[in-house]
């Protein structure tokens, strides 16, 4: 492993988010609070408390990990389809790396960047409401593990894409629904059962819920579920990204 | 002495069905200076693609210093210093970082002092901190240059490297080229430029539809051009060619109006004044001469017109 070339590009990679400080931290944690604003404030007034966590809170971990997903995907795939699209991927083929350490550079400079976010976002929303972390390595744990496999995720993307609208297709048509169906901002106990169930095929309820539970110890599905879900979507990225690197598959004619 | 890369039956079909390279067999000696020409499309450029790991070969290998470049591609690939034809280039970045990122990529620990003697050398120093979107073409070309010297390479690929650089420049890219060959480096370069082969290069090569026409010495080559030949217009047709005149690399034009006479411009003697001596002693009178030199590029022109006859000769069977 050529831990060198790792660190090169993850510099380079968190480089550019540094540059774009404002937009790349600022826009995130704006759009949270206008959540915030809306959805507890707003409906919070009318739903006191949802399992028995009052709503504001109840929101917290959902609103997180809606923020997490769509930067963790979004900073990855951007960050490898620049170079496809501007050419200088050349580099990045032509230097002796295996692909293990060019996934490892981008891949861990997006999850950085997406959890930067996160723990700020988890700060600004103590501002909002009164949070308290049950089991805060759980939390973590679930944390990370969320934005390394959505980041794995946007770099297939970035990949895959051959231009700049395929790259938001899949955020804009597919993650963000997901979020929203996935019981960012209720339980999905207060769905008719027959939705009740059919949420139960959304593998971002899985996460949601895991991480609700690192907080609040209450969750829709079980705990175990909920890590087994995120370690089969890891598991799937990965492979995907192996098969890609091994075909050459939109990298190289 | 082993070459330093060693291209054994290099062939590559694009996906839609086209062949770029054709059975393309080369061994590079270390330290010398190869410039490939050949038209536009010849496939210069997927040939270095394919050394280089950006394009993966339909069939055939590469070693580079020995290494394969598919199944010991870290040994062969930390040899190898890449500059592309095509201008890419990271824009909101600053020319010294740019080329620290690319020292960094191929593992080796920051070493400032080279990188700013690489800058130097390409004068780009007084512009590293600018970023690589407020410079020139040229200067972005270079900066390609630079990131490719910033790792040290054995090996050194450049394609094109001297298209839109100017006079001044392209003075400064040879001789920056010279003193990389004096320190060892090997150099692969393509160009359309045929003087530039002629001035810079130990080998030529020419390269046309995927095919390796020929690989010479330049001087060999220079031999070939160094022939001239002087037309000699005659007053009058000549059925035969003297006996006094038999000794003389002469030939009759069909109609017999016309000599040529071929020589060696750097020979003692070229024979020209006794010829001319025998031929009025010989009562050849004649209204007019000429004299041609023979280019590289006359070499080309033909090899690649003989190689697209035969493609087609072969298509046709
Ligand atoms: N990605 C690709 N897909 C399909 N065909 C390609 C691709 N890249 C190159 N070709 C074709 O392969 C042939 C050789 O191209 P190449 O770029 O190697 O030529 P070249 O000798 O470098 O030409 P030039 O002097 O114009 O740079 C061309 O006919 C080109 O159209
Ligand atoms: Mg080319």
């Amino acid at each position: 492993m050529n831990w060198r070339s790792i660190s090169s590009i993850y510099r380079f990679e968190m480089a550019r988010t540094f540059r774009t400080l404002t937009q790349s931290i600022l826009s995130p944690v704006l759009s949270t609070v206008l959540y915030f604003v809306v959805f507890g404030s707003a409906i919070g007034g009318r739903i006191e408390t949802v399992e028995g966590i009052p709503y504001g809170a109840f929101i917290v971990p959902g609103l997180v990990m809606l923020t997490v997903l769509q930067q963790a995907v979004s900073n990855a795939s951007f960050g490898i389809y620049f170079p496809k699209f501007i050419g200088t991927i050349y580099e990045l083929l032509s230097a002796p790396l295996s692909f293990v350490e060019i996934v490892i550079g981008y891949v861990g400079a997006a999850a950085t960047k997406a959890l930067m976010i996160s723990l700020i976002i988890l700060a600004t929303s103590t501002l909002f409401v009164d949070l308290s972390i049950a089991h805060p390595f759980y939390m973590l744990g679930f944390l990370i593990l969320t934005c390394i496999s959505f980041a794995l995720l946007g770099f297939i993307i970035g990949i895959w894409a051959g231009n700049f609208e395929q790259l938001q297709l899949i955020p804009l048509l597919v993650i963000t629904p997901l979020v929203f169906l996935g019981g960012a901002f209720y339980s999905v106990d207060m769905l008719p059962p027959f939705w009740a169930a059919v949420s139960h095929f959304n593998p971002v309820l899985y996460l949601i819920s895991g991480f609700r539970w690192a907080f609040f110890e209450a969750s829709d599905v079980p705990v175990g579920a909920s890590l087994a879900a995120i370690m089969v979507f890891l598991t799937l990225c990965l492979g995907i990204i192996w098969a890609i690197f091994r075909t050459g598959w939109r990298i190289k004619p | 002495m082993a070459p330093i890369i060693s291209i054994r039956d290099l062939t590559k079909t694009y996906d839609g069905g086209f062949t770029a390279l054709d059975g393309v067999s080369l061994d590079i000696e270390e330290g010398e200076i190869l410039a490939l020409l050949g038209p536009n499309g010849a496939g210069k450029t997927t040939l270095i693609s394919c050394i280089c790991a950006l394009v993966s070969p339909s069939g055939g290998s590469v070693a580079v210093g020995g290494h394969d470049t598919l199944t010991d591609f870290r040994a062969a690939r930390s040899l190898i210093g890449l500059v592309p034809q095509e201008v890419s280039i990271e824009p909101f970045e600053t020319v010294e970082n740019t080329v620290k990122f690319s020292r960094g990529l191929f593992g080796l620990p920051p070493d400032p002092a080279h990188i700013e003697k690489v800058l130097r050398a390409l004068s780009l120093w007084d512009k590293r901190s600018n970023r690589n979107m407020e410079l020139s073409g040229g200067m972005k070309r270079r900066v390609l240059i630079a990131k490719a010297l910033s790792h040290e390479p054995r090996v050194l690929f450049l394609d094109e490297p001297t298209a839109g650089v100017d006079v001044a420049l392209r003075k400064d890219m040879w001789d920056l080229v010279r003193s990389l060959r004096a320190e060892g480096v090997t150099i692969i370069l393509t160009t359309h430029y045929i003087e530039e082969a002629e001035e810079m290069a130990d080998r030529i090569g020419v390269i046309d539809s995927g095919k390796l026409l020929l690989v010479e010495q330049k001087s060999v080559l220079m031999q070939k051009m160094g022939q001239k030949e002087l037309t000699l217009h005659l007053a009058a047709p000549l059925a035969d060619l003297p006996a006094a005149l038999a000794d003389y690399d002469l030939t009759r034009s069909e109609d017999g109006q016309a000599l040529t006479y071929r020589y060696d411009t750097r020979a003692q003697r070229t024979g020209i004044t006794r010829l001319l001596a025998d031929l009025a002693a010989a009562g050849i009178a004649f209204r007019d001469l000429e004299t041609r030199q023979s280019s590289l590029e006359d070499v080309f022109l033909t090899l690649v017109d003989e190689g697209a006859r035969s493609t087609t000769q072969e298509g046709a069977a």
